[in-house]
């Protein structure tokens, strides 16, 4: 049960490369298989939602983070516990709108874009769009809908990487059925 | 301390998975109407709480304890609900049962059935590994086999 205490070798980490080139070629298989990048991205981020399903238990289990009081502890414990813990970076949470349920995470190197050179005539392929599915799945499983979508991308040129969060409202628990 | 028995509930009210160990006498009811009342139960002393209390919190509902068991509450942010009832054993040596629902869902839940692709989340559990884990782990605990001695 010590698995934190011997995770330097962990036999299922695998390394940070293999990872990248391994999601490189989910998304080369499926821009061969969808007629449209639009469609590419939206298998994408089905896909990143029912990782994110799954992938918030580990979360909790792993960080023992509790409940977040607001919005804003929710996007640092994103940035800071989540992205960390799995990709290893701390994207920086910023641009927050005037009523505070908007914000935007600045990512200064995606590790799934590192060897990647978007080719010509793929201007609408979000192409770490499985980010954007994943945060949604995951929100939506401690009773957060939010809408995820990315702004800039270091691909298309822009100086960043920014996604886009938007909450848009608390998911009820469901009452249990009423021996009518 | 005596373990009694164990419900793993998801968000839904759907009984995940039901196990026991040293129960010594049953509801009388059947095993659907058992989970059930439990759940209801726990639905609706959770919402008590909430208004009652005095601020807002985090965890409300931690245990109940009777003159004669006690049920302790685990649930996680995603809804999932650790019920278990065991003796009403205050010794000092007496393990927090919470910290080991949590060891639990860390190790057991997670890592068989988060993990397992195989495994519906919104459906009960069938996993043979997972009900073994767990087997192994509850009997290994060092009070599974103490019985209190009043």
């Amino acid at each position: 049960m010590s698995r934190q205490s011997n995770r330097g070798a962990d036999p299922r980490k695998v390394s940070g490369e293999l990872f990248t080139l391994t999601y490189g070629s989910l998304v080369a298989q499926l821009v061969k298989d969808y007629e449209n990048d639009e469609e590419v991205n939206k298998q994408l981020e089905k896909m990143g939602y029912n990782i994110g399903c799954r992938l918030i238990e580990d979360f909790l289990a792993r960080s023992s983070v509790g409940r977040c009081y607001d919005f804003k502890e929710t996007a640092d414990v994103i940035s800071k516990v989540g992205f960390k813990m799995y990709l290893g970076i701390t994207p920086v949470v910023t641009n927050w709108s005037a009523t505070g349920d908007e914000f935007s995470l600045l990512l200064e190197n995606n590790p799934l874009t590192e060897f990647v050179e978007l080719p010509e005539g793929h201007s609408n392929l979000n192409y770490s769009c499985l980010l954007c599915g994943v945060l949604k799945g995951a929100m939506e499983m401690i009773q957060m809908e939010v809408a995820v979508w990315f702004v800039q991308d270091q691909l298309k040129g822009d100086n960043v990487t920014e996604i886009r969060v938007k909450f848009v409202r608390r998911l009820e628990d469901a009452v249990p059925a009423g021996e009518d | 301390m005596t373990i009694f028995n164990l419900y793993i509930f998801d968000r839904n009210g759907t009984c995940l998975y039901y196990r026991e160990w040293n129960r010594t006498r049953q509801s009388g009811l059947a095993k659907e109407e058992e989970f059930k009342l439990m759940y209801g139960m726990l639905f609706s002393l959770k919402s008590f709480i909430t208004r009652m209390s005095p601020t807002d919190q985090k965890e409300g509902l931690l245990n109940l304890r009777t003159n004669q068991y006690k049920l302790h509450f685990y649930e996680t942010a995603t809804g999932l609900k650790f019920v278990m009832n065991t003796d009403i054993n205050e010794a000092a040596s007496a393990p927090n049962v919470t910290a080991l629902l949590h060891e639990i869902y860390q190790s057991i839940y997670v890592e068989f059935v988060v993990k397992n692709r195989l495994c519906a989340l919104d459906k009960p559990i069938e996993s043979e590994i997972f009900h073994r884990k767990l087997d192994d782990y509850i009997r290994g605990l060092p009070m599974f086999a103490t019985k209190t001695s009043s």
